[in-house]
C-alpha cells in the first residue's frame, strides 16, 4: 500500500512536470531534498539520543514499573477476558508505559510478548477481543511526549517547540477514549449479530 | 490560552527533574545510564534516515512539480466550507499507512508553513497524536499467526479520524 502511493508521488510528479514545464524546479528538488533529510533525521538524533538516555535512567529508577502499578487496576477492566493475575498484563503495562513515554523501539518487543500471552488465551487464529483492545490502544498511540515532532520543530526554529505537547496530549487522549468506545461498540453489535 | 502554552513549557522539563531527583535518591549512576540509554539514539535516527529520505524527496518532486497545489486547490472549496485546512490531507491521508513517511511530511509542512504557523502546528499534533494504525495490525497480528482481524482495522481507522478531527478542533481553539 506505502509501496504504491510512493511510487504514484514521483510518477504523478514527474508526469505533471512534463505537462506544465516545471521539470527543472523536480529535477533540482530530488537532491536538494535529499539532503535537507540527512539534515533532519541528524536533529532528530540529538533529541532521540537525549531522550532515550533520561529514559534509561528512568528505567533503572523503577519509575516506569511504578507507574504500570498505578494504572494497573484501570487497565485490568479493560479487559475482561483476561485473569486479574494473568501474565499478560504485566507486558500489556510495560507496553503501554513505553508508548506513553515516546520508546516506541522498547514498545513494540513488550507488545508482541502480550499479543503471545493473549494467543495462549485464544487458541486460534481469529483475533480475540482483548488483542483487539489491546491494539485499539497501541493504534490510537497514547502518548505524552511526541519527541521526533519536538525535534523536527526545533529543527525549523519554532518559537516553543514544545507549545504543541498540551493540543497532542488532548488529541491522543479523545483518541484513545474513541478506540475504546469504538472497540465496545463493534464487540456488542459483534456478539448480538452471533445471537 | 496563554496557560495551556505554560503548562506545554513546564510539562517536559519537570518530568526530566523529577527522573534525575528519584534516581539520585535512589544512588544510581544517573550520568552512565544517561550515556547507555542515549547510544540506542543514535542507532534509532539511523535507521530512521532511508525511510524520511525517500519520502522527503517524493512530497518534494510532488510539490515542485505543481501536482500537489493542483489536487489541494481542487479540494479547496469543500474543505474549506468544513473547516479544513487542504493543506493537511496528504498528511492525514497517510498517517494511518506509514509512521515514518507521515513523520517525512510534517517535516515538509513544518518547513514550508513554519513550524508556529496553523499548519505547522495542526501536522505536529496530528503526527504525535496517534500511531500507525495499519503497521501495528500488520506487525502484532502477523507476529502470533492471528489470520482474522475481525473488527481491528474498523477500531483503528475510526479512532484515526476522531484524532484528527480532534487535532484541528483543539489546534484552533488553543493557538488561534
Amino acid at each position: 500500500m506505502v509501496n504504491l502511493i510512493w511510487v504514484a508521488m514521483f510518477i504523478i510528479g514527474i508526469v505533471y512536470a512534463a505537462f506544465h514545464g516545471t521539470m527543472e524546479d523536480v529535477s533540482e528538488a530530488l537532491f536538494q531534498s535529499a539532503e535537507d533529510a540527512l539534515a533532519l533525521s541528524l536533529s532528530l538524533m540529538s533529541v532521540l539520543i537525549f531522550w532515550l538516555g533520561m529514559m534509561n535512567i528512568a528505567k533503572h529508577a523503577n519509575i516506569l514499573t511504578f507507574l504500570a502499578n498505578v494504572f494497573r487496576p484501570l487497565v485490568v477492566k479493560l479487559f475482561p477476558e483476561i485473569p486479574p493475575n494473568h501474565r499478560a498484563f504485566g507486558y500489556i503495562l510495560a507496553n503501554m508505559i513505553a508508548n506513553i513515554f515516546g520508546l516506541g523501539s522498547a514498545a513494540t518487543p513488550m507488545g508482541l510478548k502480550a499479543m503471545q500471552e493473549m494467543k495462549t488465551l485464544q487458541k486460534s487464529n481469529v483475533a480475540s477481543r482483548s488483542m483487539i483492545t489491546f491494539l485499539a490502544l497501541n493504534t490510537s498511540g497514547l502518548t505524552i511526549i511526541p519527541t521526533k515532532v519536538i525535534a523536527i520543530r526545533m529543527k525549523y526554529d519554532a518559537v516553543a517547540a514544545t507549545d504543541i505537547v498540551i493540543t497532542t496530549i488532548i488529541a491522543t487522549l479523545v483518541s484513545t477514549v474513541c478506540a475504546l468506545m469504538f472497540d465496545r461498540l463493534f464487540h456488542f453489535y459483534d456478539t448480538r449479530k452471533k445471537g | 490560552m496563554q496557560i495551556m502554552t505554560t503548562v506545554s513549557a513546564f510539562l517536559l522539563p519537570c518530568l526530566i527533574a523529577l527522573i534525575l531527583c528519584i534516581a539520585t535518591l535512589k544512588k544510581l549512576p544517573t550520568y552512565e545510564l544517561f550515556v547507555e540509554g542515549g547510544k540506542e539514539g543514535i542507532d534509532m535516527s539511523f535507521s530512521l534516515l532511508p525511510f524520511l529520505l525517500g519520502m522527503i524527496v517524493a512530497i518534494r518532486v510532488l510539490r515542485s512539480s505543481g501536482a500537489l497545489d493542483a489536487f489541494i486547490h481542487l479540494l479547496t472549496p469543500i474543505l474549506t466550507f468544513l473547516g479544513i485546512p487542504p493543506e493537511i490531507i496528504p498528511l492525514a491521508i497517510i498517517r494511518p499507512l506509514s509512521g515514518t513517511a507521515a513523520l517525512g511530511m510534517t517535516a515538509e509542512l513544518t518547513e514550508q508553513f513554519g513550524p508556529d504557523s496553523f499548519i505547522g502546528r495542526l501536522a505536529a499534533t496530528m503526527q504525535g497524536s496517534t500511531d500507525t494504525t495499519l503497521y501495528i495490525l500488520t506487525i502484532y497480528f502477523g507476529a502470533v499467526g492471528v489470520k482474522k482481524m475481525r473488527y481491528a482495522l474498523k477500531v483503528g481507522l475510526l479512532a484515526d479520524l476522531a484524532g484528527i478531527i480532534t487535532s484541528i478542533l483543539i489546534v484552533k481553539l488553543i493557538f488561534t
